[in-house]
């Protein structure tokens, strides 16, 4: 299986303080892959600077094997890539219609069919297309914000904390959308506090700890793994 | 009645300054929606429009002279976002607006360098300096025209706005750089072609006004610019409706405080009703809350 993004030896400082140190990990094309951890691990980070809106002060990260460390967003983003950013950020003043639309404002053909298939995949965008997405729940916003990153049609799409202040039912339809996005060919990298529910949708999982990976396996593997019950699953380490 | 009619000639006069102030203070108002930015050199750039019609237009016929200003204008405005402005775009914010200031008076000086600080006759510009009847008033064609004019480019705005696939990359960028990047969307092109617009504006503006003054002195723009950025506050700033309505308000009342005889407390009208906004009603008429940007 091919890599479809790598990252080698990151680190990201800001001033003085470093927030990723060193890491790598690879995301294999078509699997779902996710970074877990406390707040400050420097998972969002990560994200970030893969996206270029922070500049690595060292390491490489390759797309399809081309390096795109050090470009401009939109440089990186037109490589098929795009984050959804964490707290969601859609364009409250803007309709639901327009969030799609300009998710897709590089591309130049006709979105109707990507329109189409977003109301499928979340039929309450189509009931609200008219609504400015600020008057949307928080939930909606997730959805809203999944489906205008989708409309760029995006080899690898990253998910900063998207279950982040949402009520428990429409988390888990934020992991069956990231299910479904995924069997419909999309490769997805997911940056999560919500362990559990992040590496039983993931193939491969990284545990990240103030800056470094101390842990990496496929989902099933961490989310079984003793420590990481412990640290992110809520569950004692001697408790039988 | 009575009132109408002894009236009728400032209320025409207030119409159209309303109309002149509105199309200098939509770049104010749309610079500060983007980038948070008071833009000090706005109404020196309006003066510059200024001068180069008076230096053109003596060397080559009007309806040439006209484009030339327009497009040279554009020009200036996008060099000064270019040269002072982005490369402080990560620096905080009062340093953009020091840049701002230094604009200005660099663009005043240059003006006082050329003209030698005196008075540039402005060229009658054929058909609309002419003058005309309204009711039984006498004005030149100018005043009559400008309201219209501005009203049919201020729609042309709202539509290139609301419309246009520019114009929702604007608006987005206008609360969110980071996640309009994230888009695709350049920051920089958004940026420079709301420079571009401001500064076409304040060229026509700039047409407009001056043909019904005489001359053009290198601080003459910081009066009508001055009265814009009241105009744009006052309609609550990062609005276009509310710096036109704000605009034509005090271009209006400025001109009946004049016709009743109190000519010296005009300007002082303005200032002080910008007091008072500010006190009352800190976002404006049309302002929104200020959500700053995160």
């Amino acid at each position: 299986m091919s890599n479809i993004l790598e990252v080698k030896n990151l680190c990201v400082s800001y001033g003085g303080i470093k927030a990723v140190k060193n890491i790598s990990f690879e995301v294999p094309k078509g699997e779902v892959v996710t970074l877990i951890g406390a707040n400050g691990a420097g998972k969002s980070s990560t994200l970030r600077s893969i996206v270029g809106l922070v500049k690595p002060s060292a390491g490489k990260i390759l797309m399809n094997g081309k390096e795109i460390s050090g470009k401009s967003t939109e440089q990186i983003v037109a490589q098929g890539i795009t984050l959804v950013p964490e707290g969601r950020r859609v364009f409250a003043d803007l309709t639901v219609l327009e969030n799609l639309k300009i998710g897709a404002y590089m591309r130049k053909d006709n979105l109707e069919d990507d329109i189409n298939w977003c109301y499928d995949l979340f039929p309450r965008l189509k009931e609200r297309h008219w609504q400015l997405a600020g008057t949307l729940s928080g939930g909606e916003q997730q959805m809203l914000a999944i489906a205008r990153a989708l409309m760029s049609r995006p080899e690898v799409i990253m998910m900063d904390e998207p279950s982040l202040g949402l009520a428990p039912i429409v988390v888990q339809g934020v992991f069956d959308i990231i299910r479904e996005i995924n069997k419909q060919g999309k490769t997805i990298l997911l940056v999560e506090q919500n362990a559990n529910m992040a590496l039983h949708a993931a193939h491969h999982g990284y545990v990240m700890e103030v800056g470094s990976i101390t842990l990496s396996g496929t989902g099933q593997e961490l989310a079984e793994n003793e420590s990481v019950k412990a640290a992110y699953l809520g569950k004692a380490r001697n408790k039988k | 009645m009575e009132w109408f009619s002894k009236n009728l000639p400032y209320l025409l006069a207030g119409v159209s300054v309303g109309g002149q102030y509105a199309l200098i203070a939509i770049g104010y108002t749309m610079v500060y929606g983007i980038l948070r930015l008071i833009n000090f050199a706005h109404g020196d750039i309006f003066m510059v429009a200024g001068l180069m019609m008076v230096y053109l237009s003596a060397t080559m016929p009007v309806y040439i002279a006209i484009p030339i200003v327009l497009v040279a204008t554009v020009v200036l405005g996008f060099l000064v976002e270019r040269v002072a402005y982005k490369p402080l775009r990560q620096a905080p914010r009062m340093s953009i607006m020091i840049s701002a200031i230094g604009v200005s008076y660099l663009l005043q000086n240059l003006a006082l360098y050329i003209t030698g600080g005196l008075s540039q006759q402005y060229p009658a510009i054929p058909w609309i300096s002419d003058v005309v009847s309204v009711f039984g008033a006498s004005t030149k064609r100018v005043t009559v025209i400008t309201p219209f004019l501005t009203i049919i480019l201020v729609i042309a705005l709202v539509v290139l706005i609301k419309y246009t696939k520019i114009g929702m990359a604007m608006r987005a960028a206008s609360k969110d750089f980071e996640t309009s990047q994230l888009m695709g969307i350049k920051i920089n092109s958004v940026i420079s072609m709301t420079f571009i617009i401001g500064s076409f504006l304040a060229a026509v503006g700039s047409l407009l006004f001056f043909t019904n003054y005489t001359g053009v002195t290198p601080t003459v723009g910081a009066m009508p610019g001055l009265k814009a950025f009241v105009a744009a506050v006052f309609g609550g700033i990062g609005s276009i409706p509310g710096a036109v309505i704000g605009a034509f308000i005090i271009g209006i009342c400025e001109n009946i405080i004049k016709g009743m005889g109190w000519t010296t407390f005009s300007d002082a009208f303005t200032f002080a009703l910008l007091i008072i906004v500010l006190i009352f009603k800190p976002t404006g008429l049309f302002g929104e809350k200020a959500t700053d940007k995160v």
